[in-house]
C-alpha cells in the first residue's frame, strides 16, 4: 500500500471515491487532490490512487498526462495564465504577455527562479467580455493593463513574503491559495441525507417515484 | 485591483435592458446565490410544483415549451429527455458545464451568481425523466464556480432540496460536483463521459448519436448544458405558454450571448431568442452600442470560436438556427466576437486555429495532423515567411479535415454567395473542422489580407525577432 496521502486527505478521497458508483469516476478529483497537497502531481501520488480506484499506475498517468492543469513537475506558487485567444487577443493579450515576460524576466511556460511565479500562455478562459484577462491560479483578473500586471506581481509578493498563504480550508481568508488548491469550498453529503450511488451494474427497475409504464399516459 | 481569494466581484457586463429575463433575472442581487436569499426570490418553488405534479406531466410541459439546447446543437431538451429506452435503468443526468468555446461566456456566470437556479433545474429533469444521480460537470479552471456550487449543494443537502427524499416526498438523487482538469474538448457529450469515466476525454465513435441511449457507464444519461437546465425552474413557474410567448415560434424564450471584442459596451446579454438580430445586439443602444471609436465593423464571428465568420451584409439575420445556417454559419454556444476595421484578419484566424490544433484530442488523424499543419502554416504566413503555395496548401488540408464545400458568408461586393452549414467531414467530432473555419473564414472572406503577406507587400506587419506568434 503507498502511503502518500496525509490521514485527513486519505479520508477525503475515501468520501470522494463513496459518491461515485464506480471508483475510477474519483480519478480526476483524487488527481487534484493530490495536487493540491503537493501543489504537483507525484509519481507516489499516481501509484495511490491507482491503489484506491482499482486501476494500473498507467491508466492514472494516461488520465493525468491528458489534462493540462495536471503538472507533473513542480511549477511556481502562483501559476499565472494569461489568455491568449481571439477575444483576449483583439484586446491586446500579445502586448501584455510581452510585457508580463518583461516584468518577470522569464519567457512564457517557465517558472522564477525564487519559485513563486510560473507564467504561461493559455486557452479562453470563459471571461471574454472583460478582455485582456488572465487567471492567478484559477482565479480570474478582468481587463488587465500592464499596469495592472505590475500592481498583481507587486502584491502576490507581498503575500508570499507574509508565509503560506490562505488556509485552503477556510473560505473568507483574503488573497490568492498557492498553486494546486482549486475550490476552497468542498461538497459534503451528510450520510442522513444521503440518496446515494446508483450502481449501473444492477437493474432495479424504475425508481420509485415513476409510475410503471404501464401506468404512464399514452404519448 | 484588490487580490481576495474567493470574492472577486465580476467586472459589470450586463446592460438591463427592457427585455425579459429569466435566466438573468437574480444577477442583479450579489447575494442570490445564497439559499435564504433565493428562497426569498422564490426558489425552488419550480421544485415543488413539478413535484405536485406527475413525472410524465412535468415532462410534457418542457417538451411543450420547446427549450432548444443552449450547448450549440440546439436540440429540444423535452425531445431529447424522450429518447431514454425503455426498461433500462438507472439512468444519470450530466450537467454540462464545462465552458471552454472560444468567445462563450454564460454559463460560469449562471454557476457562480445563481447555483441554486442550476441545481433547481437539474432536479426538475431528474425528475421528469426518473433520473437517480447527477453529475454537475464544472470546468477545471473555474474556481469560484466550483466553490459557489459546492456550497449551494451544501446548503441545499442540509434544507431538503437535495438527497433522501426531497421536499418529504419519494423522490431521491444525489447530485455531486465533479470538476473537470483543462481539456477544450471534453465539453463534447462524449468525451464528458469519458472524462466523468476516469478516462482521457476522447470523443466515442458516433452512433449512438445520443447518450441517451447509451451514456455514462454505458447506461442512458441526458446530458444538457447549464443554461438549458437553468431556465427549468422558470418554465415550472411560469408554466409552457408564457415560455413560448418570448421569442418566435421556431426559438422560442431568450438566450444568452457573450459580445466580445472591438464594441463600445462588451458584455452578456440575455436577448429575445428568435428575433433580436445580431445589429440590435451589436450597434443596439440598450446593448453594445456600436463599434469602439466609432470604427466600422470588418467582419464577426456569430457563435463561437467553431463558426464561420460573418460580415457587415449579414448584420441583419435574427437569432433563429436556420437562418444562420443558410447563411453560411451558425448560432452555436452564444459568443459574439466583434472585429472593427483594424483587425489582422489573418492574425485572428491563427489565434482561433491554434485554439483547435491545440485542443485536439489526438484521436483522429485529419484532425491531429491537419490541425498542426493549418496553425504551423498560418504562422508563417502570418510572421511574414508564407509563399503562393501556402495559401493553396491551408485549402488542401482542410479539405483533408472537410472535404466539399465549406460554409461561408455571402460577400456581394464580390458576387460571392452563400454556402449554408453545416459541412462534411472526416472526424469524430467537431474540433477539427473547427480549426479550419476560421482560415476558410479569412480567406474566402478576405483573400486580399493573404495575397498581400506572401508577396510581402510594404507596409504589410511581419513578426520583429522576439514577437513572432506565440503558437
Ligand atoms: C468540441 C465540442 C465542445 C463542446 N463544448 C461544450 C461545452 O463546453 N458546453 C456545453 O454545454 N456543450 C458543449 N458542446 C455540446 C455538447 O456536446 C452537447 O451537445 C451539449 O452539452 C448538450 O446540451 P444541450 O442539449 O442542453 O445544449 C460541445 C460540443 C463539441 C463538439
Ligand atoms: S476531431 Fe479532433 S478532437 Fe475530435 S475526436 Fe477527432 S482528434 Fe479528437
Amino acid at each position: 500500500m503507498t502511503d502518500h496521502f496525509t490521514p485527513a486527505n486519505l479520508d477525503l478521497a475515501h468520501e470522494i471515491i463513496g459518491r461515485y458508483p464506480v471508483k475510477r469516476s474519483a480519478m480526476i478529483p483524487l488527481l487534484h487532490l493530490a495536487q493540491e497537497q503537493d501543489g504537483w502531481v507525484t509519481e507516489d501520488a499516481m501509484r495511490q490512487i491507482a491503489e484506491l480506484v482499482e486501476v494500473t499506475p498507467a491508466e492514472v498517468l494516461g488520465t493525468c498526462s491528458f489534462y493540462e492543469m495536471f503538472k507533473r513537475q513542480p511549477v511556481g506558487r502562483f501559476l499565472i495564465n494569461i489568455c491568449g485567444t481571439l477575444s483576449c487577443q483583439l484586446m491586446g493579450a500579445e502586448d501584455l504577455i510581452h510585457h508580463a515576460e518583461q516584468t518577470l524576466g522569464i519567457t512564457s511556460g517557465d517558472t522564477t527562479p525564487d519559485g513563486l511565479f510560473t507564467l504561461a500562455v493559455a486557452e479562453c478562459q470563459a471571461a471574454c467580455t472583460e478582455a485582456p484577462c488572465l487567471q492567478v491560479n484559477y482565479r480570474h483578473r478582468y481587463k488587465v493593463t500592464p499596469a495592472d500586471f505590475d500592481d498583481l506581481v507587486e502584491e502576490l509578493r507581498r503575500q508570499a513574503g507574509e508565509g503560506e498563504g490562505p488556509d485552503p480550508q477556510s473560505p473568507e481568508t483574503a488573497g490568492v491559495p498557492r498553486h494546486g488548491v482549486l475550490s476552497v469550498a468542498r461538497q459534503h453529503i451528510p450520510a442522513e441525507r444521503a440518496a446515494g450511488p446508483s450502481s449501473p451494474t444492477t437493474n432495479q427497475g424504475p425508481p420509485v417515484w415513476m409510475p410503471p409504464p404501464d401506468a404512464e399516459e399514452p404519448k | 485591483m484588490t487580490l481576495r481569494g474567493t470574492t472577486v466581484p465580476h467586472a459589470a457586463g450586463f446592460v438591463a435592458g427592457d427585455r425579459p429575463r429569466i435566466v438573468t433575472a437574480h444577477f442583479d442581487d450579489p447575494e442570490a446565490h445564497r439559499l435564504s436569499r433565493y428562497e426569498e426570490l422564490g426558489g425552488y418553488q419550480g421544485l415543488r410544483k413539478a413535484l405536485d405534479s406527475t413525472p410524465a406531466e412535468v415532462h410534457s410541459v418542457i417538451r411543450d415549451a420547446t427549450v432548444l439546447g443552449r450547448g450549440g446543437a440546439g436540440f429540444p431538451a423535452g425531445v431529447k429527455w424522450g429518447f431514454c429506452p425503455e426498461g433500462v435503468w438507472p439512468r444519470y443526468l450530466v450537467v454540462n458545464g464545462d465552458e471552454s468555446e472560444p468567445g462563450t461566456y454564460k454559463d460560469r456566470l449562471l454557476m457562480e451568481l445563481d447555483p441554486h437556479q442550476l441545481i433547481e433545474g437539474a432536479l426538475i429533469a431528474c425528475y421528469a425523466v426518473g433520473l437517480t444521480q447527477c453529475f454537475l460537470y464544472v470546468r477545471g479552471e473555474m474556481a469560484l464556480a466550483q466553490e459557489r456550487i459546492a456550497t449551494a449543494l451544501n446548503e441545499a443537502y442540509a434544507a431538503g432540496y437535495v438527497g433522501r427524499n426531497i421536499m418529504g416526498t419519494d423522490f431521491s438523487v444525489d447530485v455531486v460536483l465533479h470538476w473537470g482538469a483543462g481539456a477544450y474538448v471534453v465539453g463534447e457529450e462524449t468525451a464528458l463521459i469519458e472524462s466523468l469515466e476516469g478516462k482521457r476525454g476522447m470523443p466515442r465513435l458516433k452512433p449512438p448519436y445520443f447518450p441517451a441511449a447509451i451514456g455514462l457507464y454505458g447506461q442512458p444519461t441526458i446530458v444538457n448544458n447549464v443554461e438549458t437546465l437553468s431556465n427549468m425552474p422558470w418554465i415550472m413557474n411560469h408554466g409552457a405558454e408564457a415560455y413560448r410567448a418570448i421569442g418566435t415560434e421556431s426559438s422560442p424564450g431568450t438566450r444568452m450571448v457573450a459580445v466580445s471584442g472591438h464594441v463600445k459596451r462588451p458584455g452578456v446579454y440575455e436577448i429575445v431568442n428568435g428575433s433580436t438580430t445580431f445589429r440590435d445586439l451589436i450597434y443596439g443602444e440598450d446593448m453594445c452600442g456600436g463599434i469602439r471609436e466609432d470604427r466600422e465593423l470588418k467582419a464577426f464571428v456569430p457563435g463561437g470560436g467553431s463558426a464561420p465568420w460573418f460580415l457587415p451584409e449579414q448584420l441583419d439575420i435574427p437569432f433563429e438556427g436556420r437562418q444562420a445556417s443558410a447563411a453560411g454559419s451558425m448560432l452555436g454556444s452564444g459568443a459574439v466576437i466583434v472585429m472593427d476595421e483594424t483587425t489582422d484578419i489573418p492574425r485572428a484566424a491563427l489565434s482561433l486555429t491554434h485554439f483547435y490544433a491545440h485542443e485536439s484530442c489526438g484521436k483522429c488523424t485529419p484532425c491531429r495532423e491537419g490541425g498542426t499543419w493549418l496553425e504551423r502554416i498560418m504562422t508563417r504566413i502570418v510572421d511574414g515567411y508564407g509563399t503562393e503555395r501556402d495559401l493553396q496548401l491551408l485549402t488542401e488540408v482542410g479539405q483533408s479535415i472537410c472535404p466539399g464545400a465549406f460554409p461561408h458568408a455571402a460577400d456581394s461586393s464580390r458576387g460571392l454567395e452563400a454556402v449554408p452549414f453545416p459541412y462534411r467531414m472526416n472526424t469524430i467530432c467537431f474540433v477539427g473542422p473547427s480549426a479550419y473555419a476560421p482560415v476558410n473564414s479569412a480567406l474566402t472572406l478576405f483573400p486580399e489580407e493573404f495575397e498581400a503577406r506572401v508577396r510581402r507587400d510594404e507596409g504589410v506587419p511581419v513578426a520583429a525577432p522576439g514577437r513572432e506568434s506565440r503558437v
